[in-house]
């Protein structure tokens, strides 16, 4: 189990690296420049300025400096803000992001699983149906539109919650929430497949057969197998909601990674750029680890085969 | 205290399916004495399964309709139990093994816990007692290391060791009737031979009476008291297992004992099929539905279902060839108590 972390841990490093090369070298091919406006700077200027943040030598010897400082954890200079290290930048802004995305993943797993189990258990009665239909909804359905609509209705017209800004903790709530849809619809879809499928296995009947009651057999047989397969769709679901944020945070005009992340695209702010890509990356490359694990944590055929085939 | 522990009457089970109605058990009636060993035996689809959950209960709810009929148990119509009270019968008054070990332990939970689980739920042991209980279990079954095994997950057991655990999983409140749904089938023939054993030295040691489905009359010859003969949702023919394998009524019990591979028989004479397939139990019509596959079909067989007739006390059948007015045939040859023979002396 150690040395398949270790390898695992291994492949992590490898895949982050070929990916700060691959994003590196397309930044390249971005159009324009980091200065807002190059029009006005004299050439004098411009020369200085590519001077300071080293834009002057050659890209291959841009990409060693870049490498060399990422290996000490310095992930470069604004070049939109003045004296602003990107690494402080996205310690500053990971907060909020963190505070929503973590309350969508809670609520989305919770509801999920609450409505995949009435919609197995309720196979093919109304409930189900209503159910299925919500979750193909909420996979169709862009979580901009709903956040876009939560705001309207429950933030401006009805006014149960702040319609937008980061003021306290209530402000959190609808991004949470329209964040949380597509999370919502994807497990329950997911625990509902799962589901029909272990109530028709034998070993079900056999917990039955014990004289266990119905509530322990669907809690510690059928819920218990039917989540393990669930783990898998959380990479999947992590860079949902990752992309999700970039633009719920801007609906919401919540101080977040992702608005952060639009800002800097759209004035071309190279180094944060790169810093919030490498860190998303991280994110999800190491969410995938985690999920490795939890899977064979979880279930004990694919715990001892891993151990075997990895000593 | 009367010697029929638990009594099937008049039993109609059938299923709504989006194809129509599904009519899997058609009056089947049997009763199983204190400590005997009850055999049903026949084809895939005949409905041997279809009764044995009707026993525990364990059909969907939704879709299945009991039209007619009782399930008594202990002179308690099981039919009318409700949810809860079947919960205190299962397991712990009528135990199940099912068919497939493969499929029927669940594969994330611990063997130790499986077998727990069973007792905590009727027995008020202490965790720890439980526990030591269950380890007994393992032991009596016959599975090696019982100690360490408890911690064991399924899959690091062979088919016939898992087999052993259903049962210790099945015997763990020492229930007084024990229905075995095929327990062989999906095992080696060795390894089915272990567990017919294990089984029948058990029910010695704690006399538990038992039902033991099989479409294999082989695994019956060792094992049960009386057979009944199912085919196409009916009991077609009951009786002692002398009386089946000697003094067999039914085209369809030939054709089953002519089917099957005799101890002393010369290799070199083939086994003889039963023609034909069971019928679409979705569509039956009127008559016996052996008819279409009958090779002693006449034409009332075709319009009207023939009765039960007795042929002894303990010996009844469901053929028209047992009317009076019927021609006498002579039966094949199935020189099928050669079987018989063999327990006997044993
Ligand atoms: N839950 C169900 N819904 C609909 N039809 C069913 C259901 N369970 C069983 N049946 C049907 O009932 C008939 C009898 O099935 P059953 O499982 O009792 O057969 P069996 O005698 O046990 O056969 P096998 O030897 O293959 O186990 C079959 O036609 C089967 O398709
Ligand atoms: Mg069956």
């Amino acid at each position: 189990m150690l040395r398949y972390i270790l390898q695992r841990s291994g492949y992590m490093i490898v895949t982050l690296f070929i990916i700060v090369t691959i994003t590196f070298f397309l930044m390249q091919l971005l159009p324009g420049t980091p200065f807002s406006n190059p029009d006005k700077l004299s050439e004098r200027q411009l020369e200085l300025m590519e001077e300071k943040y080293g834009l002057d030598k050659p890209v291959p010897v841009q990409y060693i400096t870049y490498i060399g400082n990422l290996l000490q954890g310095d992930l470069g200079l604004s070049f939109q803000y003045e004296g602003r290290t990107v690494g402080s930048m996205i310690g500053e802004r990971i907060g909020p992001s963190a505070l929503i995305g973590g309350q969508a993943v809670v609520i989305g797993l919770l509801l999920g699983v609450v409505l995949g189990v009435i919609s197995a258990l309720k196979h093919n009665s109304f409930l189900d149906y209503g159910s299925v239909f919500i979750a193909v909804l909420g996979m169709s359905i862009p979580s901009f539109v709903f956040a876009a609509l939560l705001q309207y209705y429950i933030g401006v017209r009805l006014e149960w919650l702040p319609a937008a800004l980061w003021k306290d903790y209530s402000h959190s709530f609808l991004p949470s929430i329209a964040l949380s849809v597509l999370v919502i619809a994807t497990v329950a879809r997911f625990i509902r497949t799962e589901m029909l499928e272990v109530l028709g296995q034998d070993y079900v009947n056999t917990a039955r057969a014990k004289g266990i009651g119905e509530v322990v057999v669907i809690l510690k047989h059928v819920l218990r197998n039917a989540l393990i397969p669930v783990v898998t769709v959380l990479g999947p679901l992590a860079v949902s909601i990752m992309t999700g944020t970039l633009v719920v945070e801007k609906i919401f005009a919540v101080p977040g990674l992702g608005e952060q992340f639009t800002l800097s695209i759209l004035v071309n702010d190279y180094s944060v750029i790169m810093g919030i890509t490498l860190f998303y990356s991280a994110l999800f490359i190491f969410i995938v680890f985690v999920v490795d694990i939890l899977y064979g944590v979880l279930d004990p055929r694919i715990r001892i085969t891993g151990g075997k085939n990895d000593g | 205290m009367t010697d029929t522990i638990l009594s099937v009457d008049n039993l109609d089970v059938s299923f709504q399916t989006y194809n129509g109605v599904i009519k899997a058990v058609r009056g089947v009636d049997f009763d199983l004495k204190r400590g005997e060993t009850l055999a049903i035996v026949g084809e895939s689809g005949s409905g041997k399964s279809v009764t044995a959950k009707s026993i525990m209960q364990l059909l969907p709810k939704k879709t299945t309709m009991i039209d007619e009929g009782s399930i008594t148990y202990e002179n308690e119509n099981l039919l009318n139990y409700s949810r809860k009270e079947m919960e205190k019968i299962r397991g712990k008054e009528i135990s199940m093994v099912f068919q497939d070990p493969m499929t029927s332990l669940n594969p994330t939970m611990k063997v130790g816990k499986q077998v727990v689980e069973g007792i905590r739920k009727h027995q008020s042991l202490t965790k720890k007692e439980a526990y030591n209980r269950a380890q007994e279990l393992l032991e009596l079954v016959g599975i090696p290391n019982a100690k360490e095994r408890m911690d064991a997950y399924p899959h690091e057991f062979s088919g016939g060791m898992r087999q052993r655990v259903v049962i210790a999983i099945a015997l763990a409140c020492n229930p007084k009737v024990l229905i075995a749904d095929e327990p062989t089938t999906a095992l080696d023939v060795t390894i089915q031979a272990q567990i017919l054993d294990l089984m029948k030295d058990l029910q010695k040691k704690t006399g538990t009476s038992i039902i033991i489905i099989t479409h294999d009359l082989g695994v019956v010859v060792n094992m049960a008291s009386r057979i009944a003969v199912m085919y196409a949702g009916e009991i077609v023919e009951t009786g002692t297992l002398e009386e089946i394998f000697y003094n067999p009524q039914h085209p369809y019990t030939w054709g089953l004992l002519q089917s099957m591979p005799k101890m002393h028989q010369d290799r070199s004479v083939p086994l003889i099929p039963i023609k034909g397939s069971p019928p679409d139990v979705s569509n039956l019509h009127d008559g016996c539905p052996f008819a279409a596959r009958c090779p002693y079909v006449m034409k009332v067989c075709h319009d009207h279902v023939p009765d039960k007739e007795q042929v002894s006390e303990t010996h009844s059948v469901s053929c028209w060839l047992q009317d009076e007015r019927a021609p006498r045939i002579k039966q094949p040859d199935f020189t099928g108590g050669d079987h018989v023979v063999q327990t006997k002396t044993r």
